[in-house]
């Protein structure tokens, strides 16, 4: 009996490896600033992606509202980078100095009470891991446990996207409304609006992105993640194996919130800005397409996909506006109807399985010689 | 009504049991109870309410009124997943295995640790877990088939599997829902045999269609109809009470 105990098996290692090579070498060394920085952007909704893999591709649990977390981690950054950037000699000319300048605008003279936390750096970073899982805890608590699955779930989390977009722009005294919150200069001092600083931070969020991947790997591996395929098939018979299929869930529901949140909180330090654009329906179902056009089952697929879509938007938007958003759906449907898994599924389907052969033949051809080539698969360890 | 007022502790004692959909009584003022290590099998014709009783014992379906007492237990106020952990394990009529999953991962889910979130994912494949589902793989004939993803397995094979599942979280109340339905001839006999050993030392409520099955295994025999009870007792006594045979056994 062969149980594959290790980390990654071989595939999954040399794309790892692959993706680390791309992202920390190939990239960074072959793009300049202005597209390095681009490529930092898309990433941020790779976080989106790898949290849909394991909530849809996984627990078969479709939300079209990851907008919504994405927003949360984003919108708490900016708040702290915002009350930064609003010290009371910035803004001297305020009739109420010391506050983000929407706030004056609207005649609004003191902070309000949620914006206080946002002063401390620490307690910014526990905002926007934890307020975007309080979040999705209490909507996955709301709808798992009283049974709302599939089409329902996608279509409230849709509603929920749509409702916090509505009151984001709505508040403009306190959000920054339809603008958003812009004009973020420094992280505890530290300029971010610099090449040098954009370079660092695409870096950090690299490295972020490979914890976020190896976490969602974990999860996979362990008995949780086979749960969650299992309650994907019959949740019948996971509810009568013993297990809450509810909590469980609701665990992959603020995994995937979590994930979400940080590739927001990142998003705004690489571009600079947040506003509602980022939380509603439309960019909530662009994360879903990400998602799917890599691969809804894999966790690289997630990555690839979410580099892929994004570039192309990027390159067709600018030449034929109109047309990107028929486009985006078309890529959807096609993908959909003729490669349900994906990227990832193309890969696995015609790719690897030819180089395997192709593999094969040379170590029947050359017998002890592949022993130590790099393809033989070196132990994960 | 109350249950200390029995000669002898039941394991399962059902009174009274009444459940409608939109006013039609599925399962009407049902009252049975099931002794420790009996295998008892309920019988009727189509729409007698048999599947109802096994959901309304597992909680899958909620009762309208009455009770249904599991050592003690009212199970009519419990979640499901709560039911199973007090030992009562459903099989359902047509096979739900884990197709995505190999048989031994099927089997691991159904192991009766950690059972949490958080149990799950620290949950470690150690050698009692390996131990105990290479065991049970032996006993439903799928021992070389660990690795086989369940979508591979025949329809008799699947069967095996979900019993297999349920012999695993070691239920004291085993409800099998049609075990030999869709099988082959051979693999009823297989089927019966495997059933003979994992019976032994609890409590089995089997529905079944097959006669000669039902002979085979049954202690008691409950014939259902419109949702209430026909006739109960051994199977000779049934077979030949005059009500049974004009609406069941007689076609």
């Amino acid at each position: 009996m062969i149980i594959n105990s290790r980390f990654f098996n071989r595939s999954e290692l040399i794309g790892f490896v692959t993706l680390a090579l791309l992202l920390f070498l190939i990239l960074p060394l072959s793009l300049d600033a202005f597209r390095l920085n681009l490529v930092a952007k898309y990433l941020t909704y790779a976080f989106v992606a790898i949290g849909l893999v394991l909530c849809w591709g996984y627990g078969g649990i479709l939300s079209l509202g990851q907008g919504m977390f994405f927003g949360l981690g984003g919108y708490c950054m900016a708040m702290f980078l915002k009350l930064e950037a609003s010290s009371v000699e910035n803004t001297k000319i305020q009739s109420t100095p010391g506050i983000p300048d929407f706030m004056d605008w609207n005649q609004i003279t003191a902070l309000p009470f949620f914006w206080k936390p946002f002063h401390s750096f620490p307690l910014t970073l526990l905002a926007i891991v934890l307020v975007p899982t309080l979040f999705a805890f209490i909507i996955g608590t709301a709808m798992f446990k009283r049974r709302v699955g599939g089409v329902y779930f996608a279509i409230i989390t849709q509603a929920i996207a749509a409702i916090l977009t509505i009151l984001i722009v709505g508040q403009q005294g306190y959000t920054g409304g339809i603008n958003g919150i812009t004009d973020l200069r420094t992280l505890n001092g530290w300029d971010i609006r610099t090449d040098h600083a954009k370079f660092i931070l695409y870096f950090v969020e690299v490295v972020l992105l490979f914890g976020c991947i190896v976490t969602a790997q974990f999860i996979r591996l362990t008995k949780l993640g086979r749960i969650l395929v299992a309650m994907r098939e019959q949740e019948d018979r996971v509810r009568f194996s013993g297990y809450s299929v509810a909590n469980f869930k609701i665990f992959a529901f603020c995994a995937a919130a979590i994930f979400s949140a940080i590739g927001g909180a990142l998003f705004t330090l690489e571009v600079g800005f947040m506003s509602p654009s980022f939380v509603g329906i439309v960019p909530s179902i662009e994360m879903v397409i990400y998602t799917a056009v890599g691969g809804r089952m894999s966790i690289f697929g997630a990555v690839y996909g979410s580099l892929l879509v994004n570039f192309a938007k990027t390159t067709l938007s600018e030449s034929f506006p109109q047309l990107w958003l028929f486009g985006l759906g078309a890529l959807f449907i096609a993908v959909v109807l003729a490669f349900p898994n994906g990227l990832s599924g193309i890969w696995a389907d015609h790719v690897q399985s030819r180089i395997d052969r192709l593999i094969s033949s040379i170590k029947r051809k050359s017998g002890g010689w592949t022993s130590n080539s790099v393809a033989d698969g070196a132990p994960a360890e | 009504m109350l249950i200390g007022h029995q000669p002898k502790p039941f394991l399962l004692a059902v009174e009274a049991l009444t459940v409608s959909f939109d006013g039609f009584k599925a399962v009407n003022n049902l009252s049975f109870y099931v002794e420790e290590n009996e295998i008892r099998v309920i019988i009727g014709p189509n729409g007698a309410g048999k599947t109802t009783v096994l959901d309304l014992i597992c909680g899958k379906t909620k009762a309208t009124s009455g009770s249904i007492q599991f050592r003690g237990k009212e199970l009519t106020k419990l979640k499901e997943n709560q039911i199973v952990q007090t030992g009562v394990g459903r099989k359902f009529q047509t096979p739900s295995v884990f197709e995505d999953l190999t048989v031994f991962e099927n089997l691991e889910i159904s192991y009766p640790r950690g059972r949490t979130v958080f149990g799950s994912l620290t949950f470690q494949r150690d050698d009692a877990v390996k131990q105990r589902i290479e065991e049970v793989a032996e006993m439903i004939f799928l021992k070389d088939r660990l690795d086989t993803y369940a979508d591979q397995l025949s329809h008799g094979q699947k069967q095996w599997l979900e019993i297999g599942m349920l012999l695993i979280q070691d239920p004291e109340l085993l409800m099998l829902d049609e075990p030999v339905a869709g099988m082959s001839v051979s693999e009823r006999a297989k089927t019966a045999e495997l059933l003979n050993r994992i019976i032994k030392d609890r409590s089995v409520l089997v529905i079944e269609h097959d006669m000669k099955f039902v002979e085979d295994i049954a202690h008691k025999v409950t014939v259902l109809h419109q949702g209430q009870i026909l006739s109960e007792g051994t199977m000779e006594k049934v077979k030949n009470d005059p009500k049974v045979i004009e609406v069941y056994l007689g076609h």
